[in-house]
């Protein structure tokens, strides 16, 4: 979309300027972008903020599409099949084991059963902001953003330790 | 009720619940944990469940057009994410030690103060403040696409607004949900972030916080696949909708929406405290 792009243009002129135009600011700046040449080398001029954004975007729109694609389908074989039988969430059962896992999941998928088949969407779901994450530390690596990819990094390991600690 | 029939309920509630949740950035628990567990009488831990997957699901699908008509601050998101993920995995670890129902209750009054305070625009004198040094290290402030044209802003309170947002963490940690509140909040009120950036960042943010615990909740079984499948499509179109309607919206309606969510959100967290169900 053309006019998405103009905005996106009109946001990085416009931010050089303001990071500027205060008069305390400047000498930061300016000793960030001398320590970006004498230590770390040029940056990639193809990596911008506004690169890294668009892809970012992309990235989740696709996973987010991605997973409801396979959940749809899921869920398609899952009415077909169990649609007419009454409805029953007021006791908690707790899953089966095999859609507790990402073991038990693959195995219920690659066996065509619906509701493991909805699980595994689900799980490419929650995968998406991991994904994103993962990915926002190439980026600013690219952009030679130092302190930020610490930052992501930092993100990143919790999120993981968080994530496989528990499963 | 027959499984068709519930499926097509759910994802209509589900398509609200994600229209709300994505105009507030708070995700769409907020609706779908009471609608489910009063409404369609669904067990609590599977209405959590569901929630969960909701709140991916509507953060995902409303990021995607907000980073990229330059809403969300993917910097202020990532800086701060620091602090709620590290809070999450304290309030984990410390929620079997300490009295969930009385912090739901302290929660629930907090959030109906907060509300009061949240709900007016912010004066033009307001806007325009000074950078804060340390916001500027950080590369922290932006500019974003207001109704009348490109704003810049300075982050004001950078270590007021990180320390909320660690307090946030631990809170979602501590009780499952209400972190996307604190989020706003803190932006929005300590770090002086112009509340569409505040609710568009919290919308980036809040499926990172999500999908840290998802983990847990699979493994104890929460995540019922049949309540999921129509919960995540109707959110999904849902955070579709709501994130093309706040590009265009007017701030100060998008302020009183946001106040009255917090409101229901307050009485939802004073309701479990007092009844003892958080």
């Amino acid at each position: 979309m053309p006019s998405d792009r103009n905005l996106a243009d009109q946001k990085r002129t416009d931010r050089s300027p303001t990071d500027q135009s205060p008069t305390d600011q400047s000498p930061t700046d300016q000793s960030k972008l001398d320590q970006g040449k004498s230590d770390q080398g040029q940056p990639d001029p193809k990596w911008t903020d506004q690169r890294i954004e668009t892809l970012l975007a992309n990235l989740l729109r696709a996973g987010v599409l991605f997973s409801a694609l396979i959940v749809l389908i899921g869920g398609a074989i899952y009415l077909l099949r169990h649609g007419r039988a009454p409805v029953d969430f007021r006791v908690f059962r707790g899953e089966p084991a095999d859609l507790r896992s990402i073991h038990g999941v693959i195995r219920d998928v690659s066996a065509m059963h619906s509701r493991g088949t909805i699980q595994l969407g689900l799980l490419l779901l929650i995968a998406t902001p991991v994904a994103r994450v993962a990915f926002s530390i190439f980026g600013f690596a690219a952009e030679r953003d130092r302190m930020y990819v610490v930052f992501t990094l930092t993100v990143f390991c919790v999120l993981l330790y968080s994530l496989l600690g528990s499963a | 009720m027959t499984v068709l029939e519930f499926s097509l309920l759910v994802c209509v509630s589900s398509l609200i619940a994600g229209l709300v949740g994505a105009l507030t950035g708070l995700g769409g628990g907020v609706v779908l944990v009471p609608l489910l567990s009063l409404f369609f009488k669904v067990d609590i831990r599977y209405a959590i469940g569901a929630s969960l997957v909701s709140v991916i699901a509507t953060s995902s699908g409303a990021a995607a057009a907000y980073v990229r008509e330059g809403f969300s601050n993917i910097r202020i998101g990532m800086f701060l994410e620091i602090a709620t993920t590290v809070g999450a995995l304290l309030g984990a670890s410390l929620a079997t030690h300490v009295s969930t129902h009385a912090i739901a209750i302290v929660f629930g009054v907090v959030l109906m103060f907060s509300a009061f305070f949240a709900r007016k625009p912010r004066t033009p004198a307001q806007r325009g403040l000074p950078p804060d040094p340390l916001a500027t290290r950080l590369h922290l402030n932006g500019c974003f696409p207001d109704v009348e044209g490109v704003r810049t802003y300075n982050v004001q309170h950078v270590p007021v607004g990180w320390g909320l947002m660690f307090g946030a963490g631990a809170l979602s940690g501590l009780l499952g949900i209400g972190s996307g509140a604190m989020k706003v909040l803190a932006m929005d009120q300590a770090m002086k972030i112009p509340f569409k950036v505040s609710t568009t960042t919290s919308n980036f943010m809040i499926g990172v916080t999500a999908a840290a615990s998802a983990g847990i909740y699979l493994h104890r079984g929460y995540i019922d696949p049949g309540l999921a499948m129509p919960v995540m499509l109707g959110v999904l179109a849902g955070s579709l909708i709501g994130a093309r309607i706040l590009i265009k919206a007017n701030t100060k309606w998008l302020r009183l929406g946001f106040s009255l969510v917090i409101v229901l959100l307050a009485a939802e967290m004073l309701y479990n405290g007092l009844s003892g169900r958080i």
